[in-house]
């Protein structure tokens, strides 16, 4: 009997029930149990990476009653499980979009360029801890931190010269920042700004996900409802002024990297999603009006075929979420669009050429799961950041998969694959369980305070990490298969990176003027007290060169720093 | 008679949030039946140190994974010298270079646990070479 869940989802007993049939029965008989009787299989049971039971075959048994119609749909119709365009990679590939930061502004600009002239579609920058944390170059705290994880960015001057001869209006920009991102997007729109470009054309995203932050990657400046006022300002603002830009790309790649499992990277990342919706939604804007321009960031793990599920999975949840759960009526706000990562923990110190083959497959399983943008990790991801060389053939990875491999030529080519449409409806199962138990505890906000998802990641890390630690589960080079350790060359951020970039900011404090810059500052900080939107103000406190720490200062002053519950 | 527990401090120095290996760390260290107490991020080297003299540590065993482990190693260091805390035996887990262990090493960092390796070497090197403790009487 069907029955519907507040989520929406008919919970039909017999939809992912196995019934076998006579045939089936008889080959077990005669063929597979004569087969185990010879030589055992190798295992008791076999799981995915993710510790999912995956049985030894799959059949139209597995599907009961499926109906291509109904429980699939066509590419670009909704709910797009199977790819949100019709044509997908035959219309355009995949951008390949290299994650790229490291050093002072110069250093990262040559970067970009030289990836745009390898052949990359898309630039996406990657902060320093100083910058992603709202801290100048030459804060005590930045003390060893500047240039080592990502680009120094301490102002709009910085932002300048990081931009400096980029094609704004015709290259898409991804910045992967989070508790600042209003300030660095303000720092972004300026200078391109300035440079000559108009918002309307530019294109790109800032991650601006900060309940990820509270979940896994813990890069949070303030508390979550000042943090999600900004998230919403930064929505609002781009729904009238950047209509091609993406105000959030709301992620479950740290989520993985913190150890959760396939289905918890899904969960939490759509249901953090449907929070952000919700909080908009209550701001008075009309979800039509920004929906469209939600976007999604997932990683690729080891497992082809459950990563493929995941990505099919999230496409039809989130289409259904956007129509059932929020009544959205243009079809782009229900299409979840995103970007891929290859599995950064999943690569490996020991042996790092093995990580090309890891990185490969994992691009394979973004490919084949219709990612609309991609990056892949480097084989030196455990030792530093990339060298040039290595970043070189982590794109050259993809361009193989592009051009050389047949992957571009078939929409959705692994449909109909009883494993994978079994594993996609499991996935969306799974999924809408983890949805009601976060809405039973008041939403993700209130789950997160209560550690809910938390907990979930740390025990599938453990229980990850004992699997390795018994060989239950095989890492190639690290725990089986070790040999004699070849060192390889390393990035080394250059030490006087740091000295650089404090002298730039003595320079910049001696010649802006002061007096704007203490007004602006002001300013915010009592618009910070208010609700207004957030996004003028910090507009022109970054056109004063208000630096991004003493923009930060202000919104630490009126919104506070949040620190997490002691973990136990 | 049975010694007292180990005691361990886990600590997450500098700004870098990612924790999943200091709380994997952690609890496998409890689960061998040390005592451990986890500072939570963004420790400065000066908390570090206050925190393990208050909690009279026998260890303590540093996350860090953003590359500023030359700049805050030396400086824990410095402080439990400052303390008279030598004998507490310090452990470093997290991404460092293989160029940057020799001198972690004469700053007077005991070990560096590079990534791959497993929670039970972690265990049996502090097991094997922190300080003896005495026993209680009786």
């Amino acid at each position: 009997m069907a029955k519907e869940t507040e989520t929406g989802v008919e919970a039909k007993q017999d939809a992912i029930s196995r019934r076998v049939s006579a045939a089936e029965m008889e080959w077990q008989e005669k063929i597979l149990k004569p087969a185990l009787e010879r030589s055992p299989e190798r295992r008791r049971a076999f799981t995915t990476t993710s510790g999912v039971e995956i049985e030894r075959l799959y059949t139209p048994a597995d599907l009961p009653n499926f109906n291509y119609e109904r429980d699939l749909g066509d590419p670009g119709e909704y709910p797009y499980t199977r790819g949100i365009h019709s044509t997908m990679y035959r219309g355009k590939i995949w951008t390949m979009r290299q994650f790229s930061g490291f050093g002072t502004p110069e250093e990262t600009n040559q970067r970009l360029h030289y990836l745009l002239s390898q052949g990359q579609t898309g630039l996406s920058i990657a902060f320093d801890l100083p910058t992603l944390m709202g801290y100048d170059s030459d804060h005590p705290l930045a003390e060893g931190e500047v240039g080592k994880c990502g680009v120094a960015v301490s102002s709009l001057a910085d932002m300048e010269v990081l931009l400096q001869g980029l094609p704004l209006e015709q290259v898409s920009t991804s910045m992967t920042i989070n508790s600042p991102a209003a300030v660095i997007w303000a720092m972004y729109l300026v200078a391109a700004e300035k440079s000559g470009a108009d918002w309307k054309k530019l294109s790109g995203t800032i991650q601006n996900d900060i309940l990820k932050e509270y979940i896994a990657q813990k890069e949070y400046i303030f508390p979550p409802a000042p943090s999600m006022r900004l998230v919403v300002d930064t929505i609002s603002f781009a729904a009238r002024e950047t209509p091609r830009w993406n105000p959030i790309s709301v992620s479950g790649y740290h989520i993985r990297e913190a150890g959760s499992t396939a289905v918890q990277e899904l969960a939490f990342t759509l249901r953090d999603g449907v929070e952000y919706v919700e909080w908009v939604l209550r701001a008075g804007l009309a979800v039509d009006d920004f929906a469209p321009r939600i976007s999604f960031f997932f990683n690729a793990h080891n497992d082809l075929f459950e990563e493929v599920a995941k990505f099919r999975a999230a496409r039809k949840v989130w289409a259904r979420v956007m129509r059932e759960r929020f009544g959205a009526k243009n079809p782009r706000s229900w299409t979840c669009r995103f970007h891929t990562q290859t599995a950064g923990c999943s690569l490996t110190a020991q042996q790092p050429y093995n990580n090309v083959v890891r990185t490969t497959i994992q691009a394979l399983a973004a490919v084949l799961g219709g990612t609309q943008s991609l990056h892949t990790n480097s084989l030196d991801e455990a030792w530093s950041l990339p060298t040039e060389d290595a970043a070189t053939l982590a794109l050259r990875t993809q361009q193989v998969l592009a051009y050389e491999s047949g992957l571009t030529e078939v929409v959705d080519p692994l449909a109909g694959s009883y494993l994978l449409e079994k594993l996609t409806l499991q996935t969306e199962r799974a999924c809408y369980e983890y949805f009601d138990k976060i809405d039973a505890m008041g939403g993700m906000v209130a789950a997160i305070e209560k550690g809910f998802p938390q907990r979930e990641i740390h025990e599938a890390a453990y229980a990850y990490q004992r699997a390795i630690e018994s060989k239950d589960k095989i890492i190639v080079g690290v725990n089986e298969f070790t040999s004699c350790e070849q060192p390889i060359n390393i990035l080394v951020v250059d030490q006087g990176v740091a000295a650089t970039q404090r002298r730039k900011l003595r320079e910049l404090r001696e010649r802006r003027n002061h007096a704007q810059v203490q007004s602006t500052l002001e300013t915010l900080g009592n618009a910070a007290r208010t609700d207004q939107n957030l996004m003028p103000f910090i507009l022109n406190c970054v056109r004063s060169y208000a630096t991004l720490g003493e923009i930060c200062d202000v919104l630490r002053r009126v919104f506070g720093k949040y620190e997490e519950p002691a973990f136990r | 008679m049975t010694a007292s527990p180990i005691r361990v401090l886990v600590a997450k120095p500098g700004l870098d949030g990612h924790d999943r290996g200091a709380k994997i760390v952690a609890r496998a260290l409890r689960d061998a039946g040390m005592e451990v107490i986890y500072t939570g991020l963004r420790q400065t080297p000066e908390q570090i140190v206050n925190a393990a003299l208050q909690e009279d540590v026998d260890a303590i065993g540093i996350s860090i994974l953003s590359g500023a482990h030359n700049s805050i190693l030396p400086r824990i260091c410095e402080l439990l010298r400052q303390e008279e805390m030598e004998d507490v035996l310090l452990v470093v887990g997290g991404i460092i270079p293989n160029e940057d262990i020799p001198a972690l090493k004469s700053a007077g960092v005991a070990e560096v646990f590079q990534p791959g390796v497993s929670t039970q070497e972690i265990v049996d090197f502090i097991r094997t070479h922190v300080r003896q403790k005495n026993a209680p009487a009786g």
